[in-house]
């Protein structure tokens, strides 16, 4: 007992020691490490947001594009309109409708059909705002009100802060626990009075509410966008490389693959870019072939 | 009258050279469970290996696709053998399996790509072989376009043929259906899968091939295509390689209509079909 609570002290004195070099990295660090560390933090979001749904469940989303461009877009259209918490909160809550809508069509097809539904979905949705912004309105992306790097940094910060904590809560949760039956067995958690469908909707819209609020955060940073870069298919790829990189069988998996995976790419891009991708995929390769649970598989065989 | 007949046959060949790579992809996710995503890259190959071996070695392409589709068979075997039957002994759950198995296509998707983009940058390749203008019933076609879909339903019909008769192709069809029982069967169950994991190589490479008699090519051609392909297995039903060729004539032949239309609205129809083929029908369309 006396153990269990040292460690509990020890993690939080991690994260906090965590939270205050986060705090105070714009004051010591140059421009460029402040604009890696905010797109660290986006794919954190992204991957935790997406291990949120995913991991319990089992069922492999391939939608993060559409929610995360969502966000983008919310704040392109209400950026001048509402302060920038706020919009931040609104790209959240509109991708959470639509992960709803989204969740009531979908979430009755399995395995594979899920995946695929949902990566056609995206691509539908790119494609149709690109048509629409061609043929309705006659231009073909926007600019956007761009904010400084600081402020993308902080809100940055802070969204995937809120992300991190509410992945552990929910994950201790009766909730996550209910969950978590579902994905073990369907059946067996429907006889002890779970309801399935509410609890996977649920789960779905709350994962597409941090995946918007992601884009909101970040759009500031691109200052232009138009449905390509919004929705890039890329944006769905990538966190679920990460997750299962990471392993998800923790909560903290999901953050360190994000964190090594972007960190050891911005290195890679800037280093070697002819060779990138080719460095990449070799890393992918030996990581899968040796440590089949991701990273965090590896830590928990030694403990 | 002649624009309806135009669109009919550019479908027909379009949706050949889809069928080809779906029925490959098919077989390597319907039947081996892995979903690999780096699919499109062997069509790249293909496509490259016949235009290299035709502007400097004067080789005629579809000797040289002859002769590389049994090598690209090779290589999807070893690449079975080394890499993907490995994670599948280490991986607990089938589930685990096809997780792990997608991120290692995932990585051999991005080697294959830097490897062809170092080797040919971005520049956009063609050759032209037997482009001399056909006529028929008022419609126009080069020659290359007619041998393809000539050689594409060709290929089609002798895999179709490979599947039902012989005793390799009855046994991926028992290991389609379930690889316990095929394995309990006596049927050397990694064997039967490297070999549909080859084949599903060669197919997109033998389409990659014929795609460049007909088009330009590009090192990054290949992504587009595994979306295709992933469209037409749902469409024709997953493990299903009939469904898959069928499905990829229908998907050709309804883009090219759209894109006779409105350019703009073919990927948006496609995409179209797809999802709410997955919503009322997930089995296929020629599925049972």
């Amino acid at each position: 007992m006396d153990l269990w609570k040292g460690l509990t002290r020890t993690r939080y004195s991690i994260w906090i020691f965590v939270l205050i070099f986060a705090l105070a990295l714009p004051y010591y660090s140059p421009s460029y490490m402040v604009l890696s560390a905010t797109s660290i933090y986006m794919y954190i979001t992204l991957a935790v947001s997406w291990t949120i749904f995913c991991a319990p469940t089992g069922y492999v989303s391939l939608a993060t594009a559409t929610f995360f461009g969502i966000g983008i877009y919310v704040l392109a259209l209400l950026g001048k309109v509402f302060p920038l918490p706020v919009v931040i909160f609104f790209g959240g809550v509109a991708s959470l409708l639509i992960g709803v809508l989204v969740g009531l069509i979908c979430l009755r097809l399995s395995g594979f059909y899920f995946a695929v539904f949902t990566f056609g979905l995206s691509e539908l949705i790119r494609n149709s705002v690109l048509w629409w912004e061609h043929n309705v309105t006659g231009t073909v992306g926007r600019w956007i009100p761009s904010g400084n790097a600081g402020r993308v940094y902080y809100s940055m910060l802070i969204v995937v802060s809120i992300a991190v904590i509410a992945s552990y809560l929910i994950g201790r949760s009766k909730y996550g626990l209910a969950l978590k039956g579902i994905g073990e067995s369907e059946e067996a958690a429907e006889h002890i009075g779970i309801n399935v469908t509410f609890h996977r909707i649920g789960l779905f819209a709350v994962s597409c509410f941090f995946m918007g609020m992601a884009g909101a955060a970040m759009a500031t940073k691109f200052s232009y966008i138009d449905p390509n870069s919004a929705f890039n298919p890329l944006i769905s790829f990538t966190p679920v490389l990460m997750s299962l990189f990471g392993g998800v069988g923790k909560e903290y998996g999901p953050i360190v693959g994000a964190f090594i995976l972007t960190f050891v790419s911005e290195v890679l891009l800037s280093r070697f870019p002819y060779f990138y991708t080719l460095i990449y995929g070799i890393i992918f390769i030996v990581v899968i072939l040796f440590m089949p649970k991701g990273l965090v598989g590896v830590l928990t065989r030694r403990q | 009258m002649r624009l309806i007949l135009d669109v009919i046959i550019s479908g027909i060949i379009q949706g050949a050279i889809y069928g080809l790579i779906a029925a490959g992809l098919n077989l390597q996710y319907g039947v081996a469970r892995i979903l690999n995503v780096g699919h499109g890259e062997f069509v790249m190959i293909g496509a490259f290996w016949t235009y290299c071996m035709h502007s400097l070695l004067g080789l005629d392409p579809l000797l040289a696709l002859a002769m590389f589709s049994p090598i690209t068979l090779l290589i999807g075997y070893f690449l079975y053998k080394s890499l993907f039957q490995y994670v599948r002994k280490s991986s607990e759950t089938m589930e685990m399996f096809e997780g792990n198995s997608m991120l290692v296509s995932f990585g051999l998707l991005y080697v294959i790509q830097n490897i062809a983009l170092l080797w040919w940058g971005t520049s956009t390749l063609a050759y032209s072989y037997f482009s001399s203008p056909l006529h028929f019933w008022g419609v126009t076609f080069e020659a290359n376009r007619v041998l393809a879909l000539f050689i594409g339903v060709a290929v089609m019909v002798a895999f179709y043929l490979f599947l039902r008769n012989t005793r390799l192709g009855k046994a991926i069809r028992a290991a389609a259906e379930s690889p316990t029982s095929a394995e309990l069967s006596g049927i050397d169950i990694h064997k039967v899968l490297g070999l549909c994991f080859g084949l599903g190589a060669m197919l997109a490479c033998i389409a990659g091939g014929l795609i460049s008699m007909m088009n330009e090519i590009t090192a990054s051609m290949g992504f587009p295509y595994l979306i295709i392909a992933l469209i037409v297995v749902v469409l024709g039903g997953l493990g299903n390689i009939l469904g898959s060729f069928l499905g990829g004539l229908l998907l050709g032949l309804v883009t090219t209509a759209v894109m006779y239309w409105e350019p703009e609205l073919s990927l948006i129809a496609s995409y179209l079909i797809f999802t709410l083929v997955l919503l009322i029908r997930p089995q296929g369309l020629f599925g049972r």
